[in-house]
């Protein structure tokens, strides 16, 4: 089956059996290898990318469900708080494998455009679909506060 | 030193002494994969060409031999290099080296990243490759300059001179690689004290990579015409295929072909998900008799039933046995029995490996390999071809957490069987589900532990140890020890630093068909935890403080002393955990590494601990970068704690209960306590970081949580000896 997408702004059309899900297309079909895959079954947000804005688990995600929405992988993913947000991660070397790190900032980022100054509940929670087995979560706790507060006032 | 190539020293060292490897020698007498050929030359393993290039834009990339999976070794040898070479830290890049016996372990005799060993076995090899590449730098320059090599200064990769002749390490490599090396006697190492670059928070090169998408892992490897290939595993380990539905799977689209190979059904598709679902569709059967039948909780009792003999002695001074056995009035005598679970490695990037053949009759293959050597021998030996002729290029993995350090290459082996099979013989990436991961074996081994101690007056009389579980060198090509201990099992047992007069150790090792394989500190991942808990019933039943009561028998171990010491007083230990919070104190050595932490610990509403903070010391010699060993003290205090608190795997009958993330729970952020960690400051040879902030964490956490309630939790995970809570 054909879809059209809209992947980082642009049109992409891909030809892959219904019920394929978003990760696949995205990594096989696309070519954007950014998005990773941990789990399958939306447990642990490796594969998280933005549908519309909002942070979705593409494993999960029929690439017939998408639709016309906008989806935004980690390689566009762009602006001040994306920005802000790769600062802070780079000045505390976040990562160690590196390889949660595409989900932790795609879920990172649509937290702080919805909510600038999350307090940390906020964070918690936004965050705990979101895995990370090198358990990096003492610095993205702090990266994000960094991010926020760097947003000035809301 | 051998002959320097200009060519190689500018260029990729890919082909670099592919010969070399004919002839590993591995320790392997009579089980394993090949024979080794007659000895091997020795390659040179400080020839700076193998270890770096610099191009004329002056970058300086540096050809880690450690695989890096999070641990840091890219940043730590640049440091390394770039300290000795005088280069800046802005020109220094790194990549991942490929499977060659020149980027062996030295001490090894194989090229492996394990035991928390990267710098330990790199810091005076790498320094020694820069500061030989800096001399041959400069005496180009002195050439070109035509004055004395001594009036030639280096600094931030720039040479110069005081006539106001100047040259970038880039333009002067070409020069420099023509010239003999000079002996290794001239090379003369920096003194510590002069050190600009070791010792400083630098920024980890693989950072920026891993924030765009664009670090490549094995999963993003695409050969032109590879399949994508699943393997459909036995329910149980050791059942043996009887058939399957092939046309079911032929009915998925991207199907390609499905074949049996050893270790299943092989699935062969145009894609990950029609892999996936035509395994799915495969409907295998399985002849189930011969297969492992064994069952976690009966194990655990059949193990508790041996606690009562002795096992095999693995320390032993003084007379244990004789004061346990005769206790004097007055005496106290303590007992307990500990359970650990199966544990699951669960990396956050499941298994894989891409594998081709090459147009001269080899193979090659892209992937994490974490013990290259071994899997080149398994490779050539699986796929008949000569071992020159296997090439690996070693990736960034996401985590292994010893994973994929297997002492039989057991996915090499696969891949290369997967290979073998091949339609039309296309390249292969092998790629494992979740489901596949934590059903597939190769797990921490499950063990029982009991402790006795004698306490006479405020002294420890007697402490004997034992411990039942399987041996990991069982499933190691590596000969069995003959004393027949798996010093894996024992470690962190058999040497306890403790002063104890009548101390013993015993081992008894049962054979059990699911394959078990070291956990991110292997032995220390059960031992530090009865040791260190047991140690503070002790430490109670005597009537002392947990801090000082150690401290006293820590008289010969300052190294010991020194951390707990250290972890004290940046936790306030004197002063205690603040209101309706306790603290729990553990110190434990692994890979000579010396850490100790303190958990401020609350409970939960459900009962179980809430680990708010986890203070940590940690002495690991020089401290090459102390931003990563933090990290990575974090890193270790998060894994141990998830492990502990949630995860076992469980067999039933020979199956595997847990398959993915909802049942197999992995540490989330809510669960992360804060870490504040202080590197204590040493002049020792710097040591391993990767592992040794694990084994503290969970008896720490059960020391705090038994102030807590006075319940002591002896059976792992919390969540299970709590009632599932
Ligand atoms: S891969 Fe999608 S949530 Fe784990
Ligand atoms: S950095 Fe390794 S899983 Fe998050």
């Amino acid at each position: 089956m054909k879809y059209a997408l809209t992947v980082n702004g642009e049109p992409r059309e891909v030809d892959v059996a219904p019920g394929t899900p978003l990760l696949w297309v995205l990594r096989e079909q696309v070519g954007l290898k950014g998005t990773k895959y941990g789990c399958g079954v939306a447990q642990c947000g490796a594969c998280t990318v933005h549908v519309d804005g909002k942070p979705a688990r593409s494993c999960v995600l029929p690439v017939e469900e998408v639709g016309a929405r906008a989806v935004t992988t980690i390689e566009g993913l762009s602006g001040p708080v994306a920005d802000r947000l790769r600062a802070a991660w780079r000045s505390l070397d976040v990562p160690q494998c590196g390889y949660c790190q595409s989900g932790q900032l795609m879920t990172a980022c649509a937290l702080l455009t919805e909510v600038p100054k999350p307090d940390a509940e906020q964070v918690e929670h936004a965050m705990a679909g979101n895995v990370c087995r090198c358990c990096t979560y003492t610095r993205i706790r702090r990266a994000i506060g960094m991010a926020a507060e760097e947003g000035g006032a809301p | 030193m051998a002959p320097v190539s200009r060519r190689l020293f500018l260029k990729s060292s890919a082909a670099v002494g592919a010969g070399l490897v004919l002839g590993v020698h591995l320790p392997m007498p009579d089980k394993g994969f090949a024979a080794a050929p007659e000895a091997p030359p020795q390659p040179d393993l400080y020839n700076p060409n193998a270890f770096i290039r610099i191009a004329p834009d002056n970058t300086v990339t540096l050809l880690s031999k450690h695989i890096e999976f999070g641990q840091g070794p890219y940043t730590g040898l640049a440091t390394l290099v770039a300290e000795e070479l005088g280069a800046d830290w802005g020109q220094m890049r790194a990549e991942g080296a490929p499977g060659d016996l020149v980027y062996q372990n030295i001490g090894r005799g194989m090229q492996l990243t394990g035991g928390s060993s990267s710098i330990r076995n790199s810091y005076l090899q790498m320094r020694r490759i820069g500061a030989t590449a800096r001399a041959m730098l400069v005496a180009a320059a002195a050439k070109q300059w035509e004055v004395p090599a001594v009036e030639v200064l280096v600094d931030k990769g720039v040479l110069t001179h005081s006539s106001g002749k100047k040259a970038t390490m880039g333009e002067l490599a070409e020069a420099a690689m023509a010239l003999p090396a000079p002996a290794a006697d001239d090379v003369k190492l920096k003194d510590p004290e002069s050190f600009t670059l070791i010792g400083r928070e630098l920024p980890r090169l693989d950072t920026p990579a891993k924030l765009d998408g664009s670090a490549r892992y094995t999963i993003d490897v695409d050969r032109e015409n590879q399949v994508v290939a699943m393997i459909e595993r036995p329910p149980r380990f050791g059942a043996k295929l009887t058939g399957f539905d092939e046309g079911a799977a032929k009915r998925i689209p991207g199907f390609v072909a499905a074949k049996e190979v050893p270790g299943g059904v092989a699935v062969y598709a145009d894609g990950f998900w029609p892999a996936k679902m035509a395994r799915h569709a495969l409907n295998a059967q399985w002849d189930e008799s011969g297969a492992e039948h064994a069952d976690s909780d009966q194990m655990i009792e059949r193990f508790k039933a041996k606690l009562g003999e002795a096992g095999k002695p693995a320390a032993d001074r003084g007379g244990a046995d004789a004061v346990l056995d005769k206790p004097a009035e007055g005496d106290k005598v303590l007992t307990a029995d500990y359970v650990f679970p199966y544990l699951a490695h669960a990396p956050m990037e499941p298994l894989d490996c891409v594998i081709e053949r090459t147009a001269d009759g080899g193979v090659e293959a892209w992937y994490g390999a974490q013990a290259p050597t071994i899997d080149q021998m398994a490779i050539a030996k699986v796929l008949g071809v000569p071992l020159d002729k296997v090439k690996i290029n070693v990736l960034f993995a996401g985590g292994s957490f010893g994973r994929r350090a297997q002492g039989d290459a057991s996915l090499a082996v696969e891949a290369a069987q997967l290979l073998a099979s091949a339609p039309e013989g296309r390249p292969v990436k092998l790629v494992w589900t979740r489901e596949d991961d934590i059903r597939g074996g190769y797990y921490r081994p499950l063990y029982v532990h009991r402790l006795e101690a004698v306490v006479r007056k405020n002294e420890i009389a007697a402490w004997r140890h034992r411990i039942v579980g399987q041996s990991i060198f069982a499933w190691t090509p590596f000969p069995e020890p003959k004393d027949g201990i798996d010093p894996t099992s024992v470690e962190g047992a058999r040497n306890l630093p403790y002063g104890i007069n009548d101390f013993k150790v015993e081992l008894t090792t049962e054979k059990i068909g699911i394959p078990v394989l070291w956990w991110r500190s292997v032995g220390s991942t059960h031992t530090a935890f009865s040791t260190e808990t047991f140690m503070d019933e002790v430490l109670a039943a005597a009537g002392l403080d947990p801090v000082e009561g150690r401290l006293a028998m820590l008289a010969e171990h300052p190294r010991h002393a020194g951390v707990l010491r250290a972890v004290a007083e940046l936790a306030d230990w004197g002063k205690g955990a603040p209101a309706g919070r306790a603290y729990g104190v553990a110190l434990h050595e692994s890979f000579q590494t010396y850490v100790a932490e303190i958990a401020e610990v609350s409970l939960d509403r459900s009962g179980m601990p809430k680990v708010h903070k986890v203070y940590c010391a940690v002495d690991c010699g020089v401290a090459v970068n102390p931003n990563i060993i933090a990290a990575q003290m974090e890193g270790g205090i998060g894994y141990g704690l998830g492990a502990a608190l949630f995860n076992a795997v469980d067999v039933v009958d020979g199956r595997v209960v847990q398959r993915n993330f909802d049942d197999y729970k992995p540490l989330r952020m809510g669960d992360m306590p804060e870490v504040s960690v202080t590197v204590v400051k040493s002049g020792e040879a710097p040591t391993g970081v990767g592992e040794p902030g694990v084994p503290p964490v969970a008896p720490a956490v059960a020391n705090a949580f038994a102030r807590l309630t006075g319940k002591r939790v002896r059976h792992l995970p919390f969540a299970r000896a709590l009632g599932g809570a």
